[in-house]
């Protein structure tokens, strides 16, 4: 026990008191940092990168949903399917209906229908249909991760809130390759790259024999 | 503290001729107890050979070989590695083996839930009752002939996802009503009248009588599920007379989804994000047990960069375990929010960190068998380093500040709520409950796993185990966790984070092995058995959270009322394990 009764609970206090007084106290270095450099403490980037870092001071909220943390490029929620877009505008799935993703994934899912040809029964590398359960994704990336043709990737918009019970087609799934590289540059450029390199392999390995 | 012997010397079968035989399947370790010597061979184990410490007990269904199989994990509190030793029996129903609860009263709910789960019946339990499952369930869910409702197939991958992938939702395919069974001679119309809470009041009233002979009027109160201080739904029945605690026993399995079930149908690799939703505060210590157990079956270790990268993860696990532990301990002392919202925004700095890498922040899914999912991404180590080094050392000084000598908390915390040392090993408890009351058991230091041998930190430790004493260590163990994540900082490689190539199907070897980590919460275990199948045939944990309630109801016999919640906010449980 402490020799003054109360001076625990007064420590404690202190410490409140210094909490509350740094709030205060950021807002008024922001408001100077507002009127020298335009920067503001609320629903601003800097602001917001300020409150993430570990010289935050005082409460720290952000104010959600007026304020929104910018994801990390790994977040990851609900996949989503990647096309090309074609010469005349169409879109041309990634996907080749090879079914790893299904097969990978913990809640099983993810349904595939796969083409084939009506006239001599083989498979066709592109999906008839394409269901994922999104009230039984479990956001895990496993799908993402093991696909071989970078046709399936994890999404960054995690508001998704409904009414009813969330079941994705093929068309809700599709996304263009120019929003996936504006979400995640750094792994498409990895992706592209390592692409390129095993098709000029390809190239190479086929250009021998002729030579 | 004596060098422990290696169990490779300790010749069992030497010592108890007949009772004992190495279990000699490939693969497998440990020894092979007789049915009827089991008594006594745990009791010279425990107190001849100094294996004081009963970790796990569960059991494993043999299915094709018409084998039920009960296996225990006993360890010595002073340092070492442990003793797996079996019982074996014909798989009829019920199965009998004699109850372990009166040398290690630490296995009375483990061996409960395997009696709920598995039919096995422990001759002797006191009070063997379903514990998981609603008392009037019929069957036993981990038997592998019974099947659940909206059964699909026995193991994934489903075949109906691919190629003809005909999409029909779960609810449509068995629609309510029709994805119920019932045991034969059985009708639901029928009004019966069995009480499933009979045999629970039952096993509290055998303790009303009192010392002094008088019958006096005992007042039995439920707190739970649906109560606020309870940690999730999770529910006490307490015999109370005027405001002291007489008796009480716990009542679990609202959030009871077997997971240990789910893990028998997925491949080994799908189960790596179920784990997260164990204890879902701290995911990356569940990978990280996980990893450790399928591992040692396929024998490889990982690169030295994705160590690491895995003890770092899992140091910054316990702290915003921890600090939110004290939180909500404080919640439960009546300081609503201040101290708890105080604690947390740390948390949320360490969840920015775990969301960069991993990709989610609290279902993290970072581990792969043989190291990591990705490497660090740029800035991560930085801000780490800025944590470790600088913030969290700040403000870990100031919630101790705002807290430790609080008159209130420390009148309500010291000499409440005592686990003697004694009673601290014998009810198998672990991690900081263990510790508060004074054994420096830490499986980090006791079995190094990973690189923890190669670390400088100390084993957190109190001496007196009430309230007050298990406050106070998870400050101290914050500590230690930041000079690990300080060196881990410092001495990071660079190089490979995986030591195989990724693969979504990985081949395991036939054999069992059991992965133990130091959770933020206590011993997290796995067992598995492999048959060389993409999925394991036994997937158990061994949760910390759940055994560490055995302990519950000793602490809080005496206790006022009124202390029953403080009393278990210090504990720390989180259901999502502990139901699993």
């Amino acid at each position: 026990m402490s020799e003054m009764y109360g001076k625990g609970i007064l420590k404690g206090l202190g410490v409140t008191l210094k909490r509350f007084w740094d709030t205060y106290w950021e807002d008024a270095v922001w408001l100077f940092r507002q009127v020298t450099r335009g920067e503001r403490r609320y629903r601003s980037p800097e602001g917001i990168a300020h409150r993430a870092s570990k010289n935050t001071r005082g409460i720290f909220t952000v104010q959600y949903p007026e304020e929104k943390l910018p994801v990390p490029e790994e977040f990851r929620f609900v996949p989503f399917l990647v096309y090309e877009e074609g010469p005349n505008g169409e879109k041309v799935m990634r996907c080749t209906s090879c079914g790893i993703c299904s097969r990978v994934c913990p809640p099983q899912c993810i349904w595939i229908v796969r083409t084939t040809d009506p006239e001599t029964g083989r498979p066709i590398p592109d999906p008839a249909e394409f269901y994922i359960d999104i009230d039984i994704c479990m956001n895990c990336g496993l799908c993402a991760e093991f696909c071989p043709f970078d046709a399936i990737k994890m999404d960054h918009d995690y508001e998704l809130a409904s009414f009813g019970r969330s079941v994705y087609d093929k068309e809700k799934l599709a996304k263009p390759v120019s929003y996936y590289e504006s979400i995640r540059p750094l792994n498409a450029a990895r992706e592209n790259a390592a692409r390129a390199a095993k098709e000029a392999a390809r190239l190479a390995a086929s250009a021998k024999p002729e030579a | 503290m004596t060098a422990p012997a290696p169990v490779e010397t300790l010749d069992l079968a030497a010592r108890f001729p007949g009772w004992v035989t190495p279990d000699s399947r490939p693969g497998y370790s440990g020894w092979i107890v007789e049915k009827d010597k089991l008594l006594d061979f745990a009791r010279a184990l425990r107190d001849d050979l100094g294996y004081d410490y009963l970790s796990s007990v569960t059991g494993v269904d043999y299915l094709p070989e018409g084998k039920m199989e009960v296996v225990y994990h006993a360890y010595k509190t002073t340092g070492g590695p442990g003793v797996n030793f079996k019982v074996q029996v014909e798989r009829r129903d019920p199965v009998e083996v004699p109850s372990l609860v009166s040398i290690y009263p630490g296995a009375e709910f483990q061996e409960r839930e395997a009696w709920d789960l598995l039919g096995i019946k422990f001759t002797g339990h006191p009070d063997l009752r379903r514990i998981l499952m609603w008392e009037d369930f019929a069957g036993h869910p981990l038997r592998k002939d019974w099947r659940e409702a909206y059964f699909e197939e026995e193991f994934k991958p489903f075949k109906s996802r691919w190629p003809e992938g005909k999409f029909q939702m779960a609810e449509d395919k068995a629609r309510l009503g029709d994805n119920l069974s019932f045991p034969a001679g059985f009708d639901p119309r029928k009004k019966t009248d069995f009480d499933p809470e009979k045999a629970l009041y039952e096993a509290l009233r055998q303790y009303q009588k009192t010392e002094s002979g008088l019958e006096t009027e005992h007042l039995l109160v439920n707190i739970g599920p649906h109560h606020p201080s309870t940690h999730g739904v999770f529910r006490v029945a307490v015999v109370l007379d005027g405001e002291t605690i007489v008796n009480l026993k716990p009542v679990m399995g609202y959030l009871h989804r077997n997971h240990e079930k789910i893990g028998e149908r997925n491949t080994f690799l799908m189960n790596m994000p179920y784990t997260d939703r164990l204890d879902y505060l701290t995911s990356m210590s569940n990978n990280f047990g996980y990893a450790l157990a399928v591992e040692k079956l396929m024998g490889i270790t990982p690169p030295e960069r994705a160590e690491y990268i895995r003890v770092m993860m899992a140091e910054l696990t316990r702290i915003a375990n921890h600090v939110w532990a004290i939180g909500f301990l404080l919640n439960d002392l009546g300081a609503y929010f201040t101290p708890m919202l105080y604690a947390q925004e740390e948390r949320e700095l360490i969840l920015d960190i775990f969301e960069a890498v991993s990709g989610s922040r609290m279902m993290c899914n970072y581990f792969r068998f043989g190291g990591v999912a990705r490497d660090l991404p740029d800035g991560v180590l930085e801000k780490v380093r800025d944590l470790a080094f600088d913030r969290l050392p700040r403000k870990v000084d100031e919630l101790e500040n705002l807290l430790a000598d609080n008159e209130i908390i420390r009148a309500r915390g010291i000499g409440q709520g005592v686990l003697t040392a004694e009673d601290a090993i014998r009810y198998s408890t672990s991690g900081p409950l263990l510790r508060a009351s004074g054994i420096p058991y830490d499986v980090r230091r006791a079995e190094p796993y990973s690189i923890y041998d190669r670390l400088e930190f100390d084993v957190a430790c109190r001496p007196n185990g009430d309230i007050y004493d298990r406050m106070m260590i998870r400050f101290d163990e914050i500590r230690q966790s930041l000079r690990i994540i300080q060196q881990t900082v410092k001495q990071i490689p660079a190089g490979p984070i995986m030591a195989v190539k990724p693969a979504y199907q990985v081949r395991v070897p036939p054999g069992e092995a059991y992965g133990r980590v130091e959770g933020p919460k206590g011993e997290l275990g796995f067992y598995i058995v492999s048959t060389g199948k993409s999925s394991p045939w036994r997937y158990h944990v061994r949760a910390p959270s759940f055994i560490n309630l055995t302990a519950f109801g000793p602490m809080c016999v005496g206790q006022k009322i009124a202390d029953l919640v403080a009393i278990l906010g210090s504990i720390d449980i989180v259901l999502g394990e502990c139901d699993r």
